[in-house]
């Protein structure tokens, strides 16, 4: 009897050493890198980021204005691309695809798309529109990041809405209420948090994303707004810029770097604060 | 509803002895007690109803009467929520289920295809838990309005307020019409939803264990609210609880393993029940 006591206490002690040793490796990791960019990035903060374009090559200017307008475009159309058809698809599957054989076949391949490459989403958008059309542009860019961003509102949608009871579904139905209304009037209503959840995360997840844009909006050293020819972004700046050889370059690539992780960091604060404070409705 | 089959068919396990073959014509219980009282709003007719290939009403043929409280009591598994399913056609929404027989309410059959359009504005429902939407007060009771009828904002303020009124409901929640439904108590909520049933005047309110998950007080509000209801509205409650139906019900019905086994007075049955098998339930010897 003793002896087991004393083992439990054993295998305890231990599991505790190691869960707690994997905790800090993790998190020192996190503190570094945001440590790192904050220490590297304040300093190059100035408000000519946001009021002048990127300076060509070797000259003194300092600005990074037609990247952040270039990046929010992008971001604003994959939202437009992106959120319907989640929306939509992870709808269909909580409110009619069930547990068929079509549905789960379609959660399947949903699982598969979240985990996708994201390069290879960019070879994909590369290959249906950049090709045929001919030239980068910012359109192709916005729908690799919505390739990237439906799986995980499919999959928050179809997950939050089944949550909602069914006695809600049935009370809406037996006032007499078409399907139509059920859906858009109610059990979205019940489950908006969780599903602004899943759009702010998806947005979160594809806001840093390079890889894709790399073969679809490209980048752009002009002021642009026309999202048929490249367009200026963020993430490849900070790929070109951390990579050239001229410091107030390396410095922009630091305090865009340092603003994307704030602007991430908000998203899922909100995402936190959205799922915390209203719970979906059982 | 697995659950439900597999309750029941325990019970058939249980009580074999229960489960009396149908004769060729049987009775149509409720049709010679309280004649006096009023016509006939909702006649059954040989109902049968089957989840996919399990048998869970048994040819049952009963007549509720106009502007009264029939209540529905059995043991779990009876087949006596599935009956109150079946008078607004909500097993529609499950593919497998599916009835057989007539539902006449006014002499129309409401099982027949084409009567579907306005049926659920005629029956309306309240269920176990309250089920309110994740909106104000006040459009949880507009949302059902609007359904079928256009009205302006004075208008619809009006029949809100009312509504809320009928259900007793106006004094605790004047004033915050707008807060979230969410945040009323579990008796309020369930009153809430008496109100949006009752606010588009539906000519039967069906109550399914209206008062399971609600404390005394809210169960005596409700049961009150039923007995005020009953002038303009025909009320069928399926109730676990046999107080419930001997003091809110004006006909009490038996069921058992899908069958119908007796309905009359609630007085009559309370006192004198007719079959071996009420009294024994009644008396607490099983269910």
């Amino acid at each position: 009897m003793r002896g087991v006591i004393a083992r439990r206490r054993i295998v305890d002690l231990l599991s505790r050493i190691l869960m707690g040793a994997a905790t800090v490796v993790g998190v020192f990791f996190l503190f570094w890198i945001l440590w790192a960019t904050f220490r590297l990035g304040i300093p190059g903060m100035h408000w000519s980021l946001f009021t002048k374009d990127t300076p060509p090559p070797g000259t003194d200017g300092y600005g990074l204005r037609n990247a952040f307008v270039g990046s929010l475009m992008l971001l604003g159309m994959t939202l437009l691309i992106g959120v319907p058809i989640g929306l939509m698809a992870g709808t269909w599957l909580a409110e009619y695809g069930f547990k068929s054989r079509t549905a789960n076949t379609v959660r399947f391949i949903n699982d598969i798309m979240l985990s996708a490459p994201s390069i290879e989403i960019g070879l994909f958008a590369y290959a249906i529109i950049v090709a045929p059309m001919g030239h980068f542009s910012g359109l192709a860019g916005s729908v690799a990041l919505a390739v990237l961003m439906i799986p995980i509102i499919v999959r928050t949608t179809d997950e939050m809405l089944s949550l909602v009871g069914n006695d809600m579904r049935e009370a809406a139905v037996a006032l007499g209420a078409p399907n139509s209304s059920v859906i858009t009037k109610v059990t979205w209503r019940a489950a908006r948090a969780g599903i602004l959840t899943g759009i702010l995360i998806g947005l979160a997840r594809i806001s840093g994303e390079t890889a894709p844009l790399l073969f679809t909006a490209l980048n752009n050293q002009y002021f642009s707004t026309n999202v048929f020819r490249p367009i200026a972004n963020i993430p490849m700046v900070i790929f070109q810029f951390a990579l050239s050889p001229y410091t107030n370059w390396q410095q922009m690539a630091w305090a865009a770097a340092c603003i994307t992780v704030l602007f991430v960091f908000i998203l899922s604060v909100l995402a936190r604060l959205l799922v915390g404070g209203v719970q979906v409705q059982k | 509803m697995m659950e439900t089959m597999e309750m029941m068919a325990d019970q058939s396990k249980e009580f074999p002895m229960l489960n009396v073959q149908v004769s060729a014509a049987p009775p149509i219980l409720g049709q010679s007690v309280g004649t006096n009282h009023t016509q006939v709003k909702l006649a059954v007719r040989n109902l049968n109803f089957f989840y996919g290939k399990f048998h869970a009403i048994k040819d049952i043929n009963v007549d509720i009467r106009e502007s009264t409280i029939t209540a529905f009591i059995g043991p779990s598994g009876c087949g006596k929520s599935t009956l109150l399913r079946v008078f607004n056609r909500i097993y529609d929404m499950y593919p497998g289920h599916r009835a057989q027989g007539q539902v006449m309410l006014d002499g129309e059959d409401i099982l027949a295809p084409r009567s579907f359009g306005t049926l659920r504005s005629k029956i309306g429902m309240v269920f176990q838990k309250p089920t309110p939407f994740s909106m104000s007060i006040y459009e949880n009771i507009a949302y059902g309005i609007r359904l079928y009828e256009k009205l302006n904002r004075s208008e619809m303020d009006d029949r809100v307020r009312h509504a809320l009124i009928k259900a007793g409901l106006w004094q605790e929640v004047d004033g915050k019409l707008n807060q979230s439904a969410l945040k009323l108590s579990g008796g309020q909520q369930q009153r809430l939803c008496i109100a949006r049933a009752l606010a588009i005047d539906p000519e039967i309110l069906l109550l399914d264990e209206p008062c399971s998950a609600l404390d005394p007080i809210s169960t005596a509000k409700i049961e009150e609210l039923m007995r005020q209801s009953k002038e303009n509205c025909t009320l069928i409650v399926v109730t676990h609880n046999m107080q419930q139906a001997a003091r809110a019900s004006d006909f009490t019905a038996f069921m058992l393993n899908g069958q119908l086994i007796e309905l009359s007075e609630t007085t009559q049955m309370f006192t004198r029940p007719s079959d071996q098998r009420t009294e024994d339930y009644i008396t607490g010897r099983f269910g």
